[in-house]
């Protein structure tokens, strides 16, 4: 049948402030941040600082290095290395640091919520 | 028609109509009965909705990638690049940075704490009936945007391949493409609509990949003289620099760094792009999506690079602009030069493909939007059974496809790219402010939400009346009357940091305290995925 499958309405029973406080979820709060913050920073400014060079410093970007290849050239394709850069540091980086520790807390829970239920611990988690 | 493009005569054109008629005919039977067969299983609204959440990452990363790459990637950029050369780049860059924004703040928490519109993350913990309803208002006001963009490119594309330059024509075609568009929706919903960008994407991808090699063969694999030949050409050496279309004066500078806030800021705020992080079972599927979704659509930006210069050095910005369809023509007249009929053939049944998928994958959003949101949660206030939710969804389905093909009827003229450059601005303005602010602020309340999403999209959507885009010049959409108070084509430079002003300011001076336990699931599950919707089990 079309039946969304049922998981345990964690909300219900599960305190997610005590969750919250737990240092295992701030230590992948803190993880998260500390990755994904800076990185976004770090894009957006390379970001600007080419579109302001293309706009204002035009002798610069037209400056030619190799035939007809010009610095406004180099820098946009750059532009394309460090966002296939930073996606595959991305998922590197989540996939060993963030993906367990989320795992586990997620198992903590809704394997509590199962014992809670009388029921034995299913592998829920997809 | 001789003096456009040299190389046509009334004969050959009249191949090629049958031809490119012949290709898209297959293209629309193949993915019809595929989404026949797809539909079978369309039961509940996580079905219509979201595909019952059980496309894998990969196909999902190639749905997004040809919803993305729509009419405005490939014929627009390619156009922009073709005629104003570099600054055309800027388009494609942005266009792909602006995936990062997706895959850092946005993609996995959105898929962990909604189920199936932005306004049900935006809401999560949130007062449920003013959030929604704003955010269901700028999911439709974006999905308006990118809709008259889309049929834009639908009317240039046919005058172009048809030679059809009478209004009651170009009309009846509009209304060809769109009531297919509605028959792919109202049967397939985001399963069918899903396969049929799937399979877009990948023609769209491989018949850029063949011009993109047939280009460089000629000038032997060497970017640099393709380059050297495209200013040739254009007999001006500044198509390879920066600054043809946006260095003439400071406000013309302005307006690119407009357009480039605009561009990257607004992506990761895109309903229609949003709604795809459902059809996966987890948030490491959606985090799979993204990263496919930017090798590929970074991959056709890097061949938009080399069909602009192509179309630039081979056809010549001159045929382009005097060509029917303008400024979007370079990709099918390139098309032609190189490949003659059959190419052109091939290619325009791709873009018309595009053209379909893309209004669709819009269309199912806006009308999640309003079913979902605003009738089943406001004004059912949640007791709306799903079955007739998905009522309402299909026939809002039909009320947005009526004005869709109206819209394309008088949308024309305007670089498709630009006016989806527009529809990025509202997103950017109404949506991306709140989205940051309620999966990163703790503090973040309701007032916050509203005044940010009502003053973005306000802002925008003023802004863009009082441009020189509506009114004052002689490509504005109403040439005759002058009321462009605003000097700048893009709105994203002031209305993007007044938006996010606005939700700042909104919050400090709120009284109210929103929920403090809510805040707290809805920081868990974003990042842990307990709770977080699964598949569909059929």
């Amino acid at each position: 049948m079309g039946k969304e499958a049922q998981t345990p309405d964690a909300a219900a029973s599960v305190d997610f402030q005590e969750v919250q406080q737990t240092g295992q979820f701030q230590k992948l709060r803190k993880r998260h941040r500390s990755f994904v913050f800076p990185m976004a920073i770090a894009f957006l400014l390379w970001y600007f600082a080419y579109v302001l060079l293309a706009a204002y410093a035009v002798g610069f970007m037209s400056t030619k290095l190799w035939g007809n290849i010009n610095v406004g050239l180099v820098l946009g394709l750059l532009q394309f290395v460090s966002t296939f850069g930073i996606t595959a540091w991305y998922v590197h980086y989540s996939n060993r640091k963030l993906d367990p520790i989320a795992a586990d807390i997620r198992n903590g829970i809704e394997g509590h919520e199962f014992d809670k239920g009388g029921n034995a611990v299913k592998g829920v988690a997809p | 028609m001789k003096t456009l493009v040299p190389m046509v005569n009334v004969a050959a054109l009249k191949d090629t109509t049958l031809l490119n008629m012949g290709i898209f005919a297959l293209f629309v039977l193949v993915t019809m009965v595929i989404v026949f067969r797809a539909s079978r299983n369309n039961k509940t609204a996580a079905d219509y909705y979201a595909a019952g959440r059980s496309f894998t990452g990969s196909q999902n990363g190639t749905a997004i990638a040809g919803d993305y790459l729509s009419a405005a990637s490939f014929l627009g950029i390619t156009g922009a690049i073709a005629v104003n050369g570099y600054d055309g780049f800027l388009y494609s860059i942005g266009f792909l940075v602006a995936w990062l924004v997706a895959l850092l703040l946005v993609a996995e928490l959105l898929r962990n704490t909604g189920k199936f519109t932005m306004a049900d993350v935006l809401s999560f913990r949130l007062r449920q009936r003013p959030v929604r309803i704003a955010a269901a208002l700028s999911t439709l006001a974006v999905c308006f945007f990118y809709l008259l963009a889309q049929m834009a490119g639908a009317g240039s594309l046919i005058s172009l391949l048809l030679g059809i330059s009478d209004w009651g024509g170009q009309a009846l075609v509009i209304i060809v493409v769109g009531a297919l568009m509605i028959l792919y929706v109202l049967i397939g919903g985001m399963k069918g609509t899903t396969w049929v960008q799937i399979i877009k994407a990948v023609l769209l991808i491989c018949g850029a990949a063949v011009m993109t090699l047939w280009v460089l063969s000629i000038y032997g694999f060497n970017l640099s003289n393709l380059l050297g030949a495209a200013a040739d050409t254009a007999k001006n050496p500044n198509v390879l620099n920066p600054g043809l279309q946006y260095g003439k004066t400071d406000t013309s500078k302005l307006d690119f760094l407009s357009l480039g806030m605009a561009l990257v800021l607004g992506t990761a705020a895109l309903p229609h792009v949003l709604m795809r992080f459902y059809t996966v079972p987890t948030a490491k599927e959606a985090r799979k999506s993204v990263v496919w979704s930017i090798w590929l659509i970074g991959l056709f930006y890097l061949f938009t690079l080399v069909l602009g210069y192509g179309a630039a050095a081979l056809v010549g910005a001159d045929t382009i602009k005097s060509a029917p369809g303008g400024v979007n023509s370079a990709a099918p007249l390139l098309a032609f030069h190189l490949g003659g009929p059959l190419l052109l053939g091939f290619i325009s049944a791709v873009a018309f493909a595009t053209i379909l998928a893309v209004v669709a994958g819009l269309t199912i959003t806006a009308a999640a939007s309003f079913a979902h949101d605003i009738y089943a949660n406001v004004m059912a206030k949640g007791k709306a059974d799903a079955g007739t939710e998905v009522k309402v969804a299909r026939r809002t389905v039909v009320v947005i496809g009526v004005l869709a093909i109206l819209g394309g009827i008088f949308a024309n003229g305007q670089n498709v790219a630009f006016l989806v450059a527009l529809a990025f601005a509202v997103a950017a303005s109404a949506n991306l402010p709140t989205i940051v602010y309620s999966l990163f602020w703790k503090k973040f309340t309701t007032q916050g939400a509203t005044w940010s999403m009502y003053g973005g999209l306000a802002a925008a959507i003023i802004l863009i009346a009082l441009s020189p885009v509506v009114s004052g010049t002689k490509t504005s959409m109403i040439p005759g009357a002058n009321f462009a108070v605003f000097p700048l084509s893009n709105p994203g430079i002031v209305s993007i940091p007044l938006a996010f002003l606005l939700g700042w300011l909104g919050t400090v001076v709120d009284k109210r305290r929103e929920d403090a336990a809510k805040q707290a699931e809805m920081e868990v599950r974003s990042l842990t995925g307990v709770g977080a919707e699964k598949a569909v089990k059929h």
